[in-house]
């Protein structure tokens, strides 16, 4: 151990004093994000994480350049062009939050065949040559469940609201919870609306299925969805069930609110916007020289009863629940994945 | 002077001036696009919007709008990537459906004198809801054929300028030089004299819808070749950007007023300027109001232009 560090050092030292030794470094290398969008709180939150830690990072000369780019509408067919274009202007690595996880495969495939290194994350990609950093998704569906069973051993009816449909992350969610009601078959999901992620849509979804529904103790979600489930409970005048939160600023406000009138209890589950941070870590990494798994995992963050007050406290209005990921972060999830 | 420049000629000069400049802005900006990798970069991805721009073009011609052509060539797309690799006759089947129908859809609008937007806009939640139920998730696989075409290095000019001049030729001759072409663009300048000639315009309209569908099949096919796989919303905004693209082209809404060399020019202009805003680094946020700022430029100095134009005639 020692023996590689004082070898670090030395090569470290190699690079300074000789700049034109090809020793694996990556000051001069420049790294883009290719985002499909940056209509809502937790994409704001990303792209926010994102300057906020390359900037640093740039700096401290860690990078050269680490540029967000966003497309001007969230098309596949735009984020192609876009990586296109990002090849054209001669970047090192691409890191990228995709639009669709095929329809990018053909842009990603000329970006690898340039010689760039591709990082997909949260929207990964399929093409075999770009590096994922994948949610679970189907763990964050199938937790829920877990949870409320532990919460209500009895069981009984639940609600599901749904994202986007025709999105990946839509269908592997859903997949994990209703993998999550075969595990624990006193549950039984007797709705299902599609709340797009967000509040006013889910509040309108919901709204319009409660009248049909038996009595429900349990809404499962995606994020982004929670608040307006509850908004329209309260309105209907049912009984709140327990609704499964998503980290967003305006549920956990809600959340806290009820637990401090009513010792309301729930969790809250999404992944945390810095995700980015680690994109652009494991990039940079990869363009370290290191050697790193095709496919990465990155853990989802969850809020508890009990850390519920300290999550609100550092997350801000309008925002999401967030963590930011250092170098020595992504280290270990290279680490770990090996 | 006027006798030399037609009014067409024109009309053809300023966007094809537009492009010029995007594209001088864009070397100079990046002068890693000047080369045969970077025009394919640039431009590859504006083959498929070109067809579909020809593809409304065509429904523009005969004083109809295409509100489907997004959701049309995503399910297009869909088809591609799995019928039409899997099991190759099934996929023209349902290639050969698909045309059926939209020659049915120009009938019906005719019969029934429907507007063309609402019959169109119903349409498209069937074209998506279709797509959707062929790949619920993105995926599929494009057929290797296409796959071949599309990344084909063909000597000296990229495959995506070729592709855009076969394109833009083709369609010029089918609409500009052909008999059935004046004839289409008769039922959109006066229908009813064109009818009066003893054509059939319900045959005429469906004939229209039916080109416009093969030249959609034709974009749907083209993307998922370059895409290497398909998603039910992978061409949504097709829509607009076809429309855009034919009014950028010089094209007009009414009339039979339509310029296939131009819709071509008008789909690769809209393509460049993405390029163009993106080397520019403008922020995300303003990339929005700056695209459009691009389109609104190019649409003034139509505007500018047709008022001349007037002038001239009332000189």
């Amino acid at each position: 151990m020692k023996f590689r560090k004082m070898l670090l050092a030395s090569a470290a030292l190699a690079c300074v004093a000789m700049p034109i030794q090809a020793m694996a470094d990556t000051a001069a290398k420049k790294i883009a994000l290719s985002n499909n969008y940056a209509g809502n709180s937790w994409r704001q939150a990303m792209l926010t994480s994102w300057e906020k830690v390359t900037g640093e990072a740039v700096k401290a000369g860690v990078v050269a350049a680490a540029d967000p780019f966003t497309t001007a509408e969230n098309q596949a067919t735009e984020q192609a062009a876009q990586i296109q274009n990002m090849i054209l202007q001669g970047y090192d690595a691409i890191v990228i939050n995709a639009a669709s996880p095929t329809a990018l495969n053909g842009a990603v495939k000329e970006a690898c065949d340039a010689g760039i290194t591709v990082v997909s994350f949260d929207g990964i990609v399929t093409e075999p040559c770009a590096w994922r950093i994948a949610v679970d998704f189907k763990e964050m569906g199938r937790s829920q469940v877990e949870y409320l069973s532990k919460k209500i051993p009895a069981g009984g009816n639940l609600l599901e609201i749904r994202g986007l449909a025709g999105v990946f992350v839509d269908d592997e969610i859903s997949a994990g919870i209703h993998a999550g009601v075969a595990q624990f078959p006193q549950f039984k999901i007797v709705g299902s609306v599609h709340g797009d992620w967000a509040q006013d849509v889910a509040q309108k979804a919901v709204a319009g299925i409660l009248p049909s529904l038996p009595e429900v103790i349990g809404v499962v979600t995606q994020g982004g969805d929670g608040y307006g489930a509850a908004q329209a409970f309260d309105a209907a005048k049912r009984p709140m069930p327990t609704i499964v939160m998503g980290n967003r600023q305006d549920e956990l406000k809600w959340w806290k609110e009820q637990k401090e009138a009513n010792g309301y209890e729930t969790m809250s589950v999404s992944i945390a916007p810095g995700v980015s941070t680690l994109a652009f870590w494991v990039a940079q990494q990869i363009l370290d020289g290191k050697e790193v798994k095709k496919d990465l995992v990155v853990p989802f963050l969850s809020i508890s009863q009990d850390t519920l007050d300290a999550s609100f406290a550092s997350t801000q209005e309008g925002g999401v629940a967030n963590v930011e990921y250092s170098q020595a972060d992504a280290e270990k999830v290279i680490a770990e994945a090996k | 002077m006027r006798k030399i420049l037609s009014s067409d000629t024109i009309r053809l000069l300023i966007p094809a001036l537009s492009l010029t400049i995007l594209l001088i802005s864009v070397f100079y900006l990046q002068p890693r696009a000047m080369s045969y990798t970077g025009l394919n970069l640039l431009f590859n991805l504006s083959v498929p919007i070109a067809l579909a721009t020809i593809a409304q073009m065509l429904i523009m011609t005969v004083n109809d709008l295409d509100l489907s052509m997004g959701t049309f060539v995503s399910f297009i797309a869909c088809v591609a990537a799995t019928f039409l690799q899997a099991t190759p006759v099934l996929g023209i089947l349902i290639l050969a459906a698909a045309v059926a129908t939209y020659a049915a859809m120009g009938v019906l609008i005719h019969v029934r004198n429907l507007p063309s937007i609402v019959v169109t806009l119903g349409m498209s939640f069937v074209w998506g809801g279709l797509a959707v139920l062929i790949l619920p998730a993105p995926g599929g696989q494009a057929p290797e054929w296409i796959r071949a075409v599309m990344i084909s290095k063909p000597p000296f000019v990229p495959m995506a300028i070729i592709a855009s001049i076969t394109i833009a030729v083709v369609s010029h001759f089918l609409i500009m030089r052909s008999s059935f072409g004046v004839i289409l663009r008769g039922v959109g300048g006066n229908a009813r004299s064109v009818e009066r000639a003893g054509w059939s315009i319900i045959r005429a309209r469906a004939a229209t819808y039916a080109l416009a569908a093969v030249f959609a099949i034709l974009a749907g096919i083209s993307l998922v070749g370059l895409t290497t796989a398909a998603d039910a919303n992978i061409a949504l905004r097709y829509t607009l950007l076809s429309i855009a693209g034919v009014i950028l082209g010089g094209g007009e809404f009414t009339g039979g007023r339509v310029s296939p060399i131009g819709a071509v020019i008008g789909a690769l202009t809209l393509t460049l300027a993405g390029s163009f805003l993106s080397f520019l680094r403008i922020s995300p946020d303003w990339q929005i109001g700056a695209q459009g700022a691009i389109l609104i430029v190019v649409l003034g100095l139509r505007l500018l232009l047709n008022r001349l134009e007037r002038r001239e005639k009332r000189a």
